[in-house]
């Protein structure tokens, strides 16, 4: 029996522009054989929830370099929990300063990749906790 | 002996060198790579002779600076007469921030202001807007109307110095709040001098920050032009940018073919609205990243200005020597970066600003060494500063023109790009243009692929990048002190543009925007009506929605 593809959206909240680092990372989940939704940009905490529930996605992960994170991310987070979403994996990437990572994984954010981080890593993370997720 | 009898026993002696000299040194120390190729995956041979340029003629290809084909530089002597503006893009939380901040880089020896606008400005939501929540003053100042302009530019004169934007959907309307200023300082439109980023079209497949949807976007890039050409003389109506291309992920050469091709659809437009070539071209100016490739960005530069040179005459039939001149802003590039040891990036950026500068640009914007962490600190973008005025000063670098050209290996790789460039020019004509290869998403998939495989580089470990690959350390808490736009800017900008609805005369704001919805339906040029909606203090969101509500808005062609 074949193993379920892991399904996952791949986000841009905000009014945020930056989506080169958005696009490698969605391109590197589908070449490592997961199914991967990307949004495209400027989506609100609602659309963003929407889709998951929709889309009915394992995983998501969520991308912002314009320093709104801590305006953005909790309103997801809350959204995803009023919503029942708790199974999804969470994870985050972009330009966030190490005094907020603590606050969002307090948050349920999982886990957050900052500049540099290999696409291996993110694929070995999703693999990795989304099975006990599942 | 004659000059090709020379060029033959050299073509001669180097075949006997790679077959003599050569293998029996390889024998003993192989070449750190089976294939050495620069980022536009052109080879980059062992060594370059006279054999790799015989087809180039000095006269031709090369010449002198301030003459046709312009590869040594538009000016004539270059940085013996002036350098090179050190221009920083600035801007964070409100117009009083910036203003401090821009005095402070004018105090330590700055030449021109570039303003960095904030995600609500740059989009064209007023502050209070909900699309604007948690992004107000983040990423740029905001400016929500003429009056946060007005404090953005308290106690400098417009006189006295020249000033870049990087806005483009709203272009416009910041060029009208800038003449509004002018007005008020009273200076006169002669006098005004700068640069509208007001290149629409990047924005589609690189910067993606459009409210329009192409055409109207396109048509208000032509106003600007138009108007800037009858009443702004010494205004740069659009600045063609490369810089975001670069940025999402292109190549050198492709940042260079795909600029290009934006500047030829504006000067098509301008054409199209009855504009004369020579009277528009020569304010048409160009912005670049330079990258780590040292003489990949030389070479960029070189050949951005004689491509750019040959269009005009060829394709345009400019006249005048200006009209042909590609005159450049470059910004050191941001995505090389590291947000590991982040003082290394000081190091980088200086190879960069050596690129740019060997290439011959007219402004420098040097990146601080913080900026793959945060806004740039005080301390940060003093230093970055510093560099530019270190190669200025220090570094000898501009005593004479174009030091690198004759270089074998830089006029081979000018060439190279240039040619590649024009096969990339050839190929977006036979699509159509512009507009159909972004429709049919080409743009967007060159830079998506482009960006893929340098990412795929660095996590093989084909491309090592200090610091992210190789060279790594542990650091137990971040080295550097990081700039954080106070959360409380939202709330004070927010009962700014409260007071300032309350405060201003609420008709005269009506039959603007009343007068500006029947306008932009019409083929008359907006600017003088947009200049009457600014200065009766409508905001930027009311101006930007009533233009919505006419040209209606884009929505994204998604590419991975």
């Amino acid at each position: 029996m074949t193993e379920k593809k892991i399904r996952i959206l791949v986000a841009k909240p905000g009014l945020d522009s930056h989506d080169r680092g958005a696009k490698v990372v969605a391109r590197a989940l589908r070449d490592a054989g997961m199914e991967v939704i990307y949004t495209g940009l400027r989506q609100t905490p609602e659309q963003i929830v929407e889709t998951v529930l929709q889309e009915d996605v394992d995983v998501l992960g969520l991308s912002i370099l314009s320093g709104a994170h801590m305006t953005h991310f909790p309103k997801i987070m809350n959204l995803m929990k009023q919503k029942d979403l708790k199974d999804v994996l969470v994870f985050a990437g972009g330009i966030i300063p190490e005094e907020d990572i603590e606050p969002l994984q307090k948050l349920g954010i999982r886990e957050i990749f900052g500049p540099g981080t290999p696409t291996e890593t993110v694929i070995d993370f999703v693999k990795k906790n989304v099975q006990k997720s599942r | 002996m004659t000059d090709q009898e020379e060029l033959d026993k050299v073509i001669k002696e180097q075949e006997r060198w790679e077959e003599t000299t050569v293998p029996s040194w390889l024998k003993r120390h192989p070449e750190r790579k089976k294939k050495f190729h620069n980022i536009s995956e052109l080879p980059i041979r062992r060594l370059y002779t006279p054999a790799d340029t015989k087809n180039i003629s000095y006269l031709r290809d090369i010449g002198f600076s301030g003459e046709f084909p312009f590869t040594r530089g538009v000016h004539a002597t270059m940085y013996r007469g002036r350098l090179w503006t050190m221009r920083q893009f600035s801007g964070f939380g409100t117009a009083e921030q910036t203003n401090k901040r821009f005095k402070y880089l004018l105090k330590e020896g700055e030449t021109g202001l570039s303003i960095a606008f904030d995600y609500p400005t740059i989009m064209g939501y007023d502050s209070d807007d909900p699309m604007s929540i948690g992004e107000v003053g983040r990423c740029g100042v905001a400016i929500a109307s003429l009056k946060d302009f007005e404090t953005l530019f308290d106690g400098i004169p417009l006189d006295k110095v020249t000033t870049s934007m990087t806005i483009n959907g709203p272009a416009a309307m910041l060029l009208a709040m800038y003449i509004a200023i002018g007005d008020k300082q009273g200076v006169p439109y002669a006098v005004l001098g700068g640069t509208t980023q007001n290149d629409l079209l990047k924005e589609f497949f690189a910067q993606k920050l459009c409210i329009f949807p192409p055409r109207p976007s396109v048509k208000l890039v032509t106003d600007i032009v138009e108007f800037c050409t009858s009443n702004l003389p010494r205004w740069n109506p659009i600045s063609v940018s490369g810089y975001h291309i670069r940025e999402a992920g292109s190549n050198a050469l492709q940042e260079l073919a795909f600029t290009i091709y934006d500047g030829i659809s504006y000067v098509e437009a301008a054409l199209e609205r009855g504009l004369e070539v020579d009277e528009f071209a020569p304010r048409l100016s160009f912005f670049f990243a330079s990258h780590n490739d040292l003489f990949e960005e030389i070479a960029k530069f070189r050949a951005a200005r004689r491509l750019w040179a040959r269009l005009m005459k060829d394709r345009f039939h400019a006249r005048k020597a200006r009209s042909m001149w590609m005159r450049m802003h470059v910004q050191t590039s941001g995505c090389t970066l590291t947000a590991n040891q982040p003082l290394n990036n000081i190091i980088r950026v200086t190879i960069q600003s050596l690129a740019a500068i060997l290439g011959g640009t007219q402004s420098l914007h040097t990146n601080s060494h913080d900026e793959a962490l945060c806004l740039p600190s005080e301390k940060a973008v003093r230093i970055a500063l510093r560099i530019q005025q270190i190669i200025a000063h220090e570094s000898g670098v501009p005593n004479t023109i174009d030091p690198v050209g004759g270089s074998y290996y830089v006029e081979t790789l000018t060439n190279q790009l240039e040619e590649k460039a024009m096969d990339y020019i050839d190929k977006i004509d036979s699509m159509g243009g512009v507009y159909e290869a972004i429709e049919r998403g080409f743009f967007q998939k060159e830079i998506a692929d482009s960006a893929y495989k340098y990412q795929k580089e660095i996590d093989g470990n084909e491309r090592t990048l200090v610091s992210v690959n190789k060279y790594c350390i542990e650091e137990p808490e971040c080295p550097i002190e990081l700039l954080r736009v106070d959360p409380a800017v939202e709330e004070q900008q927010i009962s700014r543009l409260e007071k300032l609805r309350r405060e201003r005369n609420k008709t005269k704001v009506k039959q603007a925007l009343n007068k500006l919805h029947d306008e932009a339906d019409k083929n008359s040029n907006l600017m003088p009506t947009i200049i009457e909606t600014v200065k009766a203090y409508a905001t930027l969101g009311e101006i930007c929605s009533v233009l919505r509500g006419v040209y209606g808005e884009y929505k994204e062609l998604i590419v991975i």
